[in-house]
């Protein structure tokens, strides 16, 4: 039986409560009837035999491009870059699709006997990965091997020595490279394509650049017209990294990119309520949500934080493709689409949402508030082609408990963000003028992104320039059940309960709004008509 | 004649006038009495000469207001040419006085004497010096002075000595007590003045003495120790001595009441200048070669003097008297009871009608027997009852209620009149219970909001102690049925012409007691009370906020940081107890902890004793520990450990003063590689460092750890190398130990301190700061490292792992690995 497509539920009056996520606890909420809920397809059938998959790939590339094994020969230089910590989300089960993939790469560059290999892990301004979490990204094998020897790297965006200026695009883009990927005579990248943002040319152009080169696409008004970010074709994110993947190539780096997509299989099974309509649950799933949300709503929060980061996504590969990298991302975007792409009609007036505990940059930490806006108003927000899911001047509500804390050793510069920038002003552009570069260079922050885990100084203001579409696009933003303190510092409302948070509303988008809730994770994607 | 051309063009030489009296008395006699001149007699400050302690103490006063309103312009001119201040001390015999204040002395035409310490609770000894001994020696001092002139060849005119005593010198009992000297009193007890100086001055040095035998020497150093903590030998040595004093002082202070009360005096104040009348009385023409020689004495015994009635304008005081802090106790709620009887007098009298009285006595010339004796007062002739002044007082605060510091209205207790025994059981009974929790709270290891609660704590108590203290010295003058009366007083002012009532009034009929009270008295105590008169939050910055307006001023030259628990919630055992179990399997970590957690209160004891040789000592653990190993390892600490534990506020701080241009410097005595990667925060640091042989670490100290009184040591140096001012210098710290440190800056902020420091800037008024550990973080329970990682997962192959390697050795490693 072939996996169901995504689907548009009206709420009536038989329709049971819908589940919100809210950080690492659940909410059943009773929306209005009328509303509409968007639940993503069902996964897709996985390869049934990825590592022949990705040989075939591999020696079947798709565009311009020669087979890997042909490209590969003793004497070169090979450098293998690949996604960080921040994808998939959550983590997958072991082995994880970089682990696969970089295997086989390895295996031909070692028939080949290619004997200078490094790996980089392709961090742009994210913080460091651990050990434990290279060895899960790549496998103990490929970390044994290289991480003593100094074979195993993370791009360091502020290591003057090992960055190299490729000049300028046509439109006076700076292009600053993490010099071993661009001067090796081949750099392999391989990645892992969870939503349609990811991949391309961004793979290289963002996940090897220095803040030099990133803040002329990280910046509010390249975010302002991304519209969404999510859709290639609407968003300006998307042009300046195609501008500057083409004038890498130009400048004679040569890339082999991997893609890979992943289906919407999320949750292990002692979570699979979560993949599930209400309607649909079994007795064992009422069961199982029941006790969960009993236990966890008992739990204290650091508790309950620690088992959720330790949830690993059985999540399992629909695709592989490699080559050259324009090609094999339409191909990568095409399967994506497959796997997320729901279909709906119109606009609402509201837009609601709960928000899970993680999102690309608090794997294994915590979700501060600034990331709770980002996961809001930056991803799920953008999660459509067309138009938003909720008309300009409309309302988003979204629920997470928002608490005011902050990780010191990885999100060092937010606690600073919070406390320095966004008690002064909420407007992206404002922010990007005053505060952004003294962020950005600041030597304490550098170094701690160089030697530690944190992320990079100016890090919180793109999660908040993330934002900017939707802040200038919505009426209101109202977060149920968040810390009130935390929400008014970033410019929303707060609000106890769903119903207030509507009767709120309602005051911005009139009596009688319509509403759509975005059920997810599971990841889709809306196709608005 | 009118009074002002009686006393026109005279000269006046005053003591006391730096006083409440005494001020008021030089205005009116500036203000109302034309052309004539006034020397005020002024002990030399420190740092101000007696010219500058006049302008500064008498003409800046708020009394002199309207006489430079009035004076407009001419006001400097016309004070220069009339007001001089003279050097001197009544405390000494011949009033310490050079020749130009003899000379001034000889030719004075009217002597007051008001000066005296007037506190209820003085040591006796300093009462002695200066009320039982002043007046006879201000006596003295003008006769000597006269017959020096005289011998030089000009003959001063006649002169009148008033000396200000007070009304309570009748002692408390019941009854009358008339206008006439003490001798003359039949309840006034016969006491030796001249024994009680010497008892008086044997027991100070027999307090001194006492006070440096070897066990009150232990227990000084004790309880300095117990106030201060580890701070460092010179420190506990200061404080040390100075509870020595104060311990002398207190012993002073008690004999004095004890003394008075067994003599029937409520307190010393009154005893001394009881025993001063008698000891004027009895150098009265004494030595003097010829009988106009003996200086006439007029005797002007004022009751409790309060706040202005009219002049120079109604309600001006200076400083907290008796009263005002009971009111303002009262007022803000903390007073819950105040003994007394109802129908009891209150004998108050404004401090204008004594000025008057001084004045009119200096104009009518003293009496022909060369003594005599004049009451102002109020009880007598118009009797002001305790129930009502309660009541007047209640009603006041009922309508003008002060606020608390939420802004909420103090509600006033209504008083029930209990006996003084029984309010004061009550108040012992709660400041005994308060010491008790105050003790225990200062030796549990408290610090941040908590230590603070401790200091309110601690507040609390010192109010109830005062409570305790205003109870037991004033609740006499509550109780007290003695009735004064002001016959002469009466009789003088009857024989004023009408415009000088107008003027000069001091006859107590003329006060309105409701209206005194509500509009003239208690609006003022309330201003100079400087309490909270509204709920409406204060227009002008917090103190906080402009403490660290100051703290962060671009003026301040340097910044100097202590590490543990100023900036990071951690300690060297703990970062030991990381680094050391590091590379333990999980067996040997169990033992470990197990080791460390029963040391843990000897460490604990050792540390509290001597920062310095708890260091030495821990730090021996290091011994043949791979330097390099811990240098790796350092940086794990700090990402994984120190950096959780820190508090972003300490660190944005940090970052804050270097931004604005000054200087940071960490001072800490953690060992050098554990804040390697805290080298970047700082411009320079100051910590301990171990030696080292081939690679491994000796266990000993290379110098002197920086901690303690060291730390003032190594900052001064610092400060002197980069030519920096410590005085402009901005110090954090959050113990005790770091006092010298924070004594050395002008800037000291206490940061999350521990209840000793958290005391100590309390009551100096250090700026305090709350930090708090970013709540995101990771915290495990023990502080210990992470198993290796590679134990983690399941090992590869070794075959596997040897053809990776042969394959992949050739590269070139990058200089960035993998940490």
């Amino acid at each position: 039986m072939s996996p169901r497509p995504g689907f548009v539920l009206e709420v009536d009056r038989s329709t049971p409560k819908t589940l919100f996520w809210n950080g690492e606890r659940f909410a059943l909420e009773q929306l209005p009837e009328g509303s509409r809920v968007l639940y993503a397809p069902e996964p897709l059938a996985p390869l049934e035999d990825p590592i022949a998959a990705i040989r075939s790939a591999l020696e079947h590339p798709t565009g311009d491009s020669e087979p890997l094994s042909a490209q590969l020969r003793a004497g070169m230089s090979l450098t293998v870059c690949f996604d960080d910590i921040s994808l998939p989300l959550p983590p997958m089960e072991a082995p994880d699709v970089r682990q696969l993939v970089i295997e086989q790469v390895l295996d031909m560059a070692a028939a080949a006997g290619v004997d200078d290999v490094v790996l980089i892990a392709a961090l742009a301004l994210h913080r460091r990965m651990t050990e434990p979490e290279l060895r899960h990204a790549l496998g103990n094998r490929i970390y044994d091997a290289f991480a003593p020897h100094g074979l195993l790297t993370q791009h360091d965006a502020e290591d003057r020595d090992n960055l190299i200026d490729l000049g300028q695009t046509d439109q006076g883009e700076e292009v600053e490279l993490n010099k071993r990927a661009a001067t090796s005579d081949l750099l392999v990248y391989v990645n892992i394509n969870l939503v349609a943002m990811d991949g391309g040319h961004k793979s290289v152009a963002t996940g090897l650049a220095s803040y030099k080169s990133l803040r002329h696409h990280h910046n509010p008004k390249t975010m302002v017209h991304s519209r969404s970010f999510m859709d290639a074709p609407a968003s300006e994110l998307h042009t300046a990294n195609w501008r500057m993947g083409r004038h890498i190539a130009d400048s004679g780096v040569k890339v082999f990119q991997i893609e890979t997509t992943l289906n919407t299989d999320t949750f292990p099974s002692n979570f699979a309520f979560l993949q599930k309509r209400e309607w649909e649950w079994s007795l064992r799933d009422r069961a199982t949500f029941t006790a969960t949300k009993a236990a966890l709503d008992r739990t204290p929060n650091r508790v309950t934080r620690q088992i959720f980061h330790s949830i690993k996504s059985p999540y399992a590969m629909t695709s592989v493709q490699a080559g050259e990298v324009e090609a094999v991302h339409d191909v990568t975007t095409a399967k994506v689409w497959e796997q997320q792409g729901v279909t709906i009609e119109g606009q609402s007036d509201i837009l609601t949402m709960g928000l899970p505990y993680i999102c690309p940059y608090n794997v294994n930490s915590i979700m501060n508030p600034i990331l709770v806006a980002c996961l809001g108003l930056g991803y799920f927000f953008n999660m459509y082609r067309g138009k938003p899911l909720v008309r300009e001047g409309g309302v988003l509500i979204m629920r997470h408990p928002t608490p005011w804390d902050f990780h010191p050793g990885h999100h060092p510069s937010y606690i600073d963000f919070f406390e320095q920038v966004l008690s002064q002003t909420t407007d992206p552009v404002e922010m990007s003028k005053t505060y952004e570069e003294p962020f950005a260079t600041d030597p304490w922050y550098i170094h701690l992104y160089r030697t530690g885990h944190a992320y990079h100084g100016v890090h919180p203001f793109y999660m908040w320039y993330w934002c900017a579409h939707a802040l200038n696009h919505l009426g209101r933003v109202i977060v149920v059940g968040g810390d009130p303190g935390a929400v008014r510092r970033m410019g929303f409302s707060p609000a106890t309960t769903l119903d207030d948070a509507l009767e709120m509303a309602r005051d911005v988008v009139g009596p009688s709004p319509t509403l759509t809730h975005l059920h997810s994770p599971p990841i889709l994607m809306a196709d608005v008509q | 004649m009118p009074l002002s051309e009686e006393l026109a063009g005279r000269r006046f030489f005053i003591t006391g006038a730096t006083g409440f009296l005494g001020t008021a008395l030089v205005e009116r006699i500036l203000r109302c009495v034309p052309g004539a001149e006034v020397v005020v007699l002024i002990r030399p400050g420190r740092r101000a000469s007696p010219a500058q302690r006049a302008t500064r103490e008498i003409l800046k006063n708020d009394c002199f207001d309207r006489l430079r309103f009035e004076r407009g312009v001419r006001f400097d001119d016309e004070i220069a040419g009339r007001l001089t201040a003279v050097a001197g001390d009544v405390g000494r015999d011949g009033l310490g006085l050079d020749d130009e204040g003899r000379r001034l002395l000889a030719i004075a035409d009217i002597v007051v004497h008001s000066a005296a310490t007037v506190s209820f609770d003085a040591p006796l000894d300093q009462a002695v010096e200066i009320n039982l001994l002043g007046p006879a020696r201000v006596a003295a001092a003008v006769a000597q002075a006269r017959s020096d002139a005289k011998h030089e060849g000009f003959g001063p005119g006649p002169v009148h000595l008033i000396a200000v005593s007070t009304a309570y010198v009748a002692g408390t009992h019941q009854g009358e007590a008339r206008e006439q000297l003490l001798d003359q009193n039949r309840f006034s007890l016969e006491v030796d003045w001249e024994s009680e100086v010497s008892y008086s001055r044997r027991l100070r040095d027999d307090l001194q003495t006492e006070s440096r035998r070897k066990e009150q020497l232990v227990t000084f150093s004790k309880k300095a120790r117990e106030e201060l903590g580890a701070a460092g030998d010179h420190l506990l040595a200061t404080r040390s001595e100075k509870i020595r004093e104060d311990w002398v002082k207190r012993q002073l202070v008690d004999a004095g009441s004890a003394r008075a009360q067994a003599l029937g005096w409520p307190d010393a104040y009154p005893f001394t200048k009881a025993l001063g009348e008698r000891a004027l009385v009895a150098g009265h023409g004494v030595g003097t070669a010829a009988e106009i020689d003996a200086v006439p004495i007029t005797i002007v015994r004022p009751s409790i003097i309060e706040s202005a009635l009219a002049e120079p304008r109604p309600g001006w005081i200076r400083g907290f008297r008796m009263a005002e802090p009971i009111i303002v106790s009262y007022a803000r709620g903390l007073l819950r009871e105040f003994p007394g009887v109802p129908e009891g007098v209150i004998d108050v009298i404004p401090v204008d009608m004594v000025v008057a009285t001084i004045l009119a006595v200096a104009a009518d010339g003293p009496h022909p027997t060369g003594l005599s004796v004049y009451h102002v007062a109020s009880g007598v002739r118009n009797p002001l009852r305790y129930g009502r002044l309660v009541q007047l007082v209640q009603d006041w605060f009922g309508q003008h209620p002060l606020y608390d510091d939420q802004g909420q209205p103090i509600s006033v207790p209504e008083w029930s009149f209990p006996g003084r025994g029984r309010v004061q059981r009550q108040l012992q009974r709660a400041t005994k219970a308060m010491d008790a929790v105050e003790r225990l709270v200062t030796v549990l290891p408290v610090r941040g909001r908590q230590a603070a609660l401790a200091a309110r704590l601690e507040d609390r108590n010192a109010l109830a102690k005062r409570a305790l203290g205003y109870v037991e010295l004033y609740g006499a003058y509550t109780e007290t049925e003695a009735r004064y009366r002001v016959d002469r007083l009466l009789d003088l002012w009857h024989r004023l012409d009408d415009d000088d009532r107008l003027v000069f009034c001091f006859d107590p009929a003329v006060i309105d007691w409701g209206h005194y009270v509500r509009d003239v008295h208690l609006p003022s105590v309330v201003e100079h009370a400087r309490v909270r008169t509204t709920s409406a939050k204060s227009v002008v910055a917090s103190r906080p906020d402009r403490a660290r307006a100051a703290i962060l001023s671009s003026d301040r030259h340097l910044a100097v940081f202590d590490l543990e628990h100023t900036l990071i919630a951690s300690n060297v055992v703990d970062t030991y107890a990381w680094l050391a179990s590091r590379h333990l399997s999980a067996g040997k970590r169990a033992k470990f902890v197990a080791d460390l957690l029963r040391e843990a209160p000897s460490l604990l004891a050792l540390d509290r004793r001597d920062r310095g040789d708890f260091l030495r000592s821990f730090y021996r653990r290091y011994e043949d520990a791979p330097l390099a190993v811990l240098e790796e390892d350092s940086w794990e600490l700090f990402h994984r450990q120190l950096l959780t534990r820190s508090f972003p506020a300490g660190f944005a701080r940090v970052r804050e003063h270097r931004r604005l241009g000054q200087r940071t410097l960490l001072i800490t005595g953690a060992l050098d590689f554990v804040i390697a990667p805290l080298r970047p925060l700082f411009d320079d640091i100051v910590c301990a460092r171990l030696g080292e042989n081939d690679g491994r670490l000796t266990g000993r100290l290379e110098d002197l750890p920086p901690i303690g009184e060291a730390r003032a040591l190594v900052l001064a140096d610092y400060a002197a190398q980069h030519e920096l001012s410590l005085d402009e210098s901005v110090a954090y710290a959050d113990s005790a130990s770091d006092l010298a440190m924070l004594e050395a800056v002008g800037f000291p902020v206490a940061v999350n301190p521990e209840s000793r420091l958290a005391a100590i800037a309390r009551r100096r008024g250090w700026h305090v700061e709350h930090w708090s550990k970013a709540s995101g973080g990771s915290h495990s329970a023990l502080p210990l490292g992470p198993l290796d990682a590679a134990r983690l997962g399941s090992r590869p192959s070794a075959a596997a792992l040897a053809t990776a390697r042969s394959i992949y050795a050739g590269g070139n490693p990058p200089k960035s690995g993998v940490r």
